[in-house]
């Protein structure tokens, strides 16, 4: 029995050390198992679209299938799509979609900050933007087009308006909330109301601004695509309203893709900008 | 009087009435006759919410006397003057700016070169101790290593006058004592006066000249105590002296009474 016993602590501070390096592993492992379920996940849904759309179990015509959808990005890749190269296209959107955004963005962290520090302006303004803001504003594409015309400013506009909103809504909550601490702190070192706007204000709207920024994009790019799937000359827009009425299901879902992506690389951008704007952050808030 | 010869700060008949937001008024001082004299160090004290930090924001120019006067050197205050430093009593410093940066606020917000704000700041951080911290932002810091930021920043701009509402109170005891003897050791440099507020009566004895007691809300003064104290004092050796104690006794009558009537309106609140 005694050898047992005594041998039995021995064989627990061996262990001891190791915890750490066994739960590193399991962590490690865990994280293997989340994606390795994750491409699991996403090839059983593409596979079985696939099969089912083959066995035509569901109607291939008006559900295309993964197969197709590769093979009409890769012809618009080599060969270009009907309207030119499939860069060019995605050039286009892109180029509407930022425009308006920034554009967007401008006017709505500019005016958000003034109403925000200028009360008359937000009493005599506020039920306007109200008004404004409970119009669902897409249905201003069509006007657009009939302002602008067909090319990108058209496109720009309705990108603009649905950008403006949310950025506005934030700005402004942003530049109200600011710590008053931080202000009469700012006002006792000695700065101007122009210096508290600028170094005070803006800089604790920020995070406010940046969360607007994520949401926004995408509504640049929706501004955008719906903008040219009303009337255009080029863009993804144009490509998808294009494929709709050829009939081609794959085109559809080709440009939804490309579009995902785009958004994707969009978001990545804008996070990487966020991480080097906010260094002066906790990290764990 | 010319403005040379006049106190630093004399409150004649001062009164503050604010609107509350369900409509009703709240006078959180009234008739307030204060004087502190150049150079002089007076502690605030008086049960909590009375009114006193509303005393210093009066002084400081951010928001203005219902009835009554306040004078700063012989002058009304009208707004922000550029004489006063004040130190909050919660975390003030910008959260976006390195502790070199905030520092040179206060200079480069009065117009002060870059080069120079940054030269001054940095004096005063080392006179601190936080020279090997200048490219820390706030988060990175320590409680009280933000106050010191904030007393740098503060007394970076030469302040004739040096408003703090409990600046200390949120920092644990044994900082608290190591930054009140810094205090009074950049503070004896300057010759500015000095308004402290606080609710320890104890950090009222030790740091100051003289102790006014304030009555429970809406505050005014009920008394003012000198404190004949020598200097320099250290915080921690100060208190366990007799005379200490004495003082402490006596101005501790006057204050209590008003913690009492303040206790029993909150009782009264309650039920």
């Amino acid at each position: 029995m005694s050898p047992e016993v005594l041998s039995t602590p021995v064989v627990d501070t061996v262990k001891v050390p190791d915890r750490a390096h066994s739960r590193a592993r399991a962590a490690r492992r865990r994280r293997i198992v989340v994606q390795a379920t994750r491409i699991l996940l996403l090839v059983a849904v593409l596979g079985l679209w696939e099969v089912f759309s083959r066995a035509k179990v569901i109607d291939p015509f008006n559900f295309s299938m993964p197969s197709k959808i590769w093979d009409q990005i890769w012809t618009w890749l080599t060969h270009g799509t009907a309207l030119g190269s499939l860069g060019e296209q995605i050039w286009y959107t892109l180029y509407e979609a930022l425009l308006g955004w920034v554009l967007g963005v401008v006017a709505g962290v500019v005016l958000g900050i003034a109403l925000g520090r200028i009360r008359f302006l937000a009493d005599v303004l506020g039920p306007y933007i109200k008004v404004l803001n409970s119009m669902p504003r897409i249905i201003l594409a069509p006007i657009f087009l009939i302002w602008f015309g067909l090319g990108p400013a058209s496109k720009v506009a309705s990108a603009v308006v649905l950008v403006f909103f949310p950025v506005f809504f934030n700005a402004f909550q942003g530049a109200r909330e600011v710590d008053r601490n931080l202000v009469a702190n700012a006002r006792i070192l000695g700065a101007s109301d122009r210096r508290v706007t600028l170094q005070v204000v803006i800089p604790s709207a920020t995070s406010w601004i940046f969360t607007s920024l994520h949401v926004s994009f995408g509504f640049a790019l929706i501004g955008a695509i719906v903008g040219e799937y009303i009337g255009a000359t080029k863009g993804i827009g144009l490509l998808v309203s294009q494929s709709q009425n050829t009939f081609n299901a794959a085109g559809v879902y080709a440009a939804m893709v490309i579009l995902a992506v785009v958004a994707l690389a969009a978001e990545g951008l804008l996070t990487f900008v966020e991480r080097r704007v906010f260094r002066w952050k906790p990290t764990n808030s | 009087m010319s403005a040379d010869t006049s106190p630093a700060i004399r409150l004649r008949g001062a009164s503050k009435i604010f609107r509350t937001p369900s409509g009703g008024l709240h006078t959180a001082v009234r008739e307030l006759d204060l004087t502190v004299g150049r150079g002089e160090f007076v502690a605030v004290v008086g049960p909590t919410g009375c009114g006193k930090s509303t005393t210093l924001t009066l002084v400081s120019g951010l928001e203005e006397p219902t009835e009554g006067e306040v004078l700063v050197a012989g002058e009304p205050v009208r707004g922000v003057g550029d004489k006063v430093g004040f130190v909050f009593q919660q975390d003030a410093t910008f959260p976006w700016r390195t502790v070199l940066s905030n520092v040179m606020a206060g200079p480069r917000f009065r117009g002060v070169p870059k080069a120079e704000a940054r030269q001054k700041a940095r004096e005063w951080l080392a006179r601190v101790g936080l020279a090997a911290f200048e490219d820390r932002y706030p988060h990175q810091l320590s409680g009280g290593q933000r106050k010191r930021v904030a007393l740098a920043a503060t007394f970076v701009n030469d302040p004739e006058i040096l408003l703090m509402d409990e600046p200390f109170s949120a920092l644990d005891v044994q900082t608290r004592a190591l930054m009140s003897d810094e205090l009074l050791e950049l503070w004896e440099g300057t010759g500015a006066s000095v308004v402290f507020v606080t609710h320890d009566l104890e950090e009222s004895i030790a740091l100051a000249d003289k102790v006014v007691v304030m009555t429970a809300g809406p505050a005014t003064v009920k008394h003012v105590f000198d404190i004949d104290l020598p200097r320099p004092r250290k915080v921690e050796q100060v208190r366990l002296e007799p005379r200490f104690i004495e003082i402490y006794r006596e101005i501790w009558e006057s204050l209590g009474e008003e913690v009492r009537i303040t206790r029993e309106r909150g009782a009264a609140d309650v039920a």
